[in-house]
């Protein structure tokens, strides 16, 4: 079945005339059609604009001279913009927006031929942790539906884990990319900042996000990861040398790798059963030659209230601009502010709000030293831990994730919630590469195994997690539901 | 410094509102009220940072610091006005209908 193909395969086959891009596209539809609805994965399907596309991919694949990817089907997180087609960050405050241009991202996949298939279901402005903050409803995860899939970029895991689509793209502002793709059994990577453009992805956090694709393998992921990334003028946080190139992703080893397991990683937050999967796996890597160290970087036990103050702080400015004016519906009042504030105050979803009020308080006069300055230092000292440990370790490994996926509903406590982060958010601070890769099941449910390198390490890192892959195996990657 | 800790874990029903309006949210009374549970919680968790020394670290606000970063100072084709307006709930002439701000 075309479905399951990894998309190197349906890459391969595309190139060599097996199949055309519009068979491709339409069993994606198809599956899409008759699946999507037990999984809520997508919240716009793009039918008619992918077979127009796959019609234009054949062309190029015709011609012979197609780039690598061509006709193969992607989904796109609902916040990254495509032109002309609704982009809702999963929000009542932009439910209808269609934007006028499309994300660099977004272009660069149509340059190379990539079929958009459709938007994936998100945390409201990808912020949550589990996929339940979406004003459209929870996306169900294929291991088990009644629990959640992780978020925030829970819809573009799920397409890929449910074979809705071979390849997807997230959002990574604390682990939003990750953490799904640990407790959806795929593999889920977080580029470098700088080296995918974030034109055109609506901004939550500018300071840590950093979109990144989801895959089947760490190959596929490779392979999404080297289209999309490069240099663009249009986002001043672009880096000059961004081009990602994978031409040795198959050339490393794991004999060798120096891997540094923190404690504050590996304490009691962790499961239990998590613990055992992530240690036999770790095995697994020791006896293939690489050498597993206990350390210590202290400052991570204080990442998720950093990240809490930072996150919400940018955010609190970043999401001034949604007002009712330039787009979204209007709730009329009396004056300019009392629309602004009824606007907001009825079409934005309760995390959203508690967001923008912390980030406004941390940042308000007389407590903006207290929380958002200390906070940036506090970022400061923990990157420079990281990049310390970089100087002797390959790798800082951790599972990706405290815990498997959790029943929909199953957490409420707001702070237990945010602690789910821990183990994710130190990349975002240092803007470090990092990686998910499926390591094997607790409780029948899938655990990630995660890697976080040194900056503009990310080729290393790819070639490494393809041998780490090797090694682990792929036996428990796919739902036993399909 | 004490005392700063203090100020800082408690905050009271009409700080949350000055921080609503600052925020220009709208919010019920109920939702006030929650919110003050809520950021009564949220910053009582991230008091484990005052206790940490910082003096001296330097403030890291980037993730990958970038100096002087200049576009190249040419025309390029901007969005059509028709597109920029297409998403506006009142539009009117080319413009954005705003509420009134300035009373004749």
């Amino acid at each position: 079945m075309i479905t399951q193909l990894t998309a190197a395969e349906i890459a391969e086959q595309l190139q060599a005339k097996k199949l055309s891009a519009r068979e491709v596209t339409e069993a994606f539809l198809s599956r899409i059609d008759s699946e999507n609805p037990n999984y809520n994965a997508y919240l716009t399907v793009d039918a008619e604009g992918a077979l127009a596309a796959a019609d234009q991919a054949q062309t190029q694949l015709d011609s012979g001279n197609a780039s690598p990817l061509c006709g193969v089907p992607v989904a796109l997180k609902d916040n990254i913009s495509t032109k002309g087609l609704r982009t809702t960050c999963a929000s009542k405050i932009i439910e209808n927006y269609i934007p006028p241009f499309d994300a660099t991202t977004t272009s660069i996949l149509k340059d190379q031929g990539c079929i958009i298939l459709g938007k994936t279901n998100l945390d409201e402005f990808a912020m949550g942790t589990t996929n339940e903050n979406s004003a459209f409803g929870p996306v169900n995860n294929p291991w088990d539906p009644e629990r959640a899939p992780g978020g925030s970029s829970g819809g573009s895991a799920v397409a890929v884990s449910a074979e809705l689509a071979p390849l997807s793209l997230g959002s990574d502002t604390g682990g939003s990319i990750r953490f799904p793709a640990a407790l959806c059994g795929v593999v889920g990577f977080k580029p470098t900042y700088g080296r995918v453009s974030r034109y055109g992805l609506v901004a939550f956090a500018s300071s840590l996000d950093q979109i990144g694709p989801f895959g089947k393998t760490v190959e596929d992921t490779a392979l999404l990861a080297q289209a999309i990334s490069g240099h663009d003028p249009l986002d001043s946080t672009s880096l000059p040398n961004a081009k990602i190139n994978i031409a040795n992703l198959k050339s490393g080893s794991v004999k060798g790798l120096k891997l540094g397991l923190p404690d504050e990683l590996f304490g009691p937050e962790i499961d239990d059963q998590v613990r055992e999967v992530f240690e036999l796996a770790a095995d697994t890597l020791v006896r293939q030659g690489a050498e597993v160290r206990r350390i210590s970087l202290p400052s991570i036990k204080f990442g998720v209230t950093t990240y809490y103050i930072i996150a919400p702080a940018e955010a609190s400015s970043n999401l001034a601009r949604f007002d009712g004016v330039r787009f979204g519906p209007r709730i009329k009042a009396d004056g300019h502010i009392e629309t602004f504030m009824a606007t907001r105050g009825e079409l934005f979803g309760p995390e959203v709000k508690l967001r923008i009020m912390v980030g406004t308080y941390a940042l308000s006069s007389g407590y903006y030293d207290a929380y958002y300055h200390r906070a940036q230092q506090v970022r400061g000292l923990m990157t420079s831990e990281f990049e310390k440990a970089y100087q002797d370790l390959d790798y800082i490994i951790s599972p990706t994730s405290p815990i498997v996926a959790p029943p929909l509903g199953g957490i409420t406590d707001q702070i237990a919630l945010k602690a789910l982060d821990l183990c994710t958010i130190p990349a975002n601070m240092g803007g470090f590469p990092s990686i998910s890769i499926p390591c094997g099941l607790a409780y029948d449910l899938p655990v990630g195994f995660q890697l976080t390198g040194p900056i503009m390490g990310d080729e290393k890192m790819l070639q490494d997690s393809f041998a780490i892959e090797q090694a682990f195996g792929r036996d428990y990657r796919r739902p036993p539901i399909l | 410094m004490s005392e700063a800790i203090i100020n800082l874990m408690s905050i009271s029903l009409d700080e949350v509102r000055n921080v609503a309006q600052l925020a220009r949210l709208e919010l019920s009374e109920s939702e006030l009220m929650s919110f003050q549970t809520q950021l009564n919680s949220l910053l009582g968790h991230f008091e484990d940072i005052q206790h940490l020394d910082v003096t001296g670290l330097p403030a890291k606000p980037h993730a990958v610091a970038m100096q002087n970063v200049f576009a190249a100072d040419k025309v390029h084709i901007s969005l059509p006005r028709d597109a920029a307006l297409a998403n506006s709930a009142e539009t009117k002439a080319g413009l954005f209908i705003v509420p009134t701000i300035i009373e004749e």
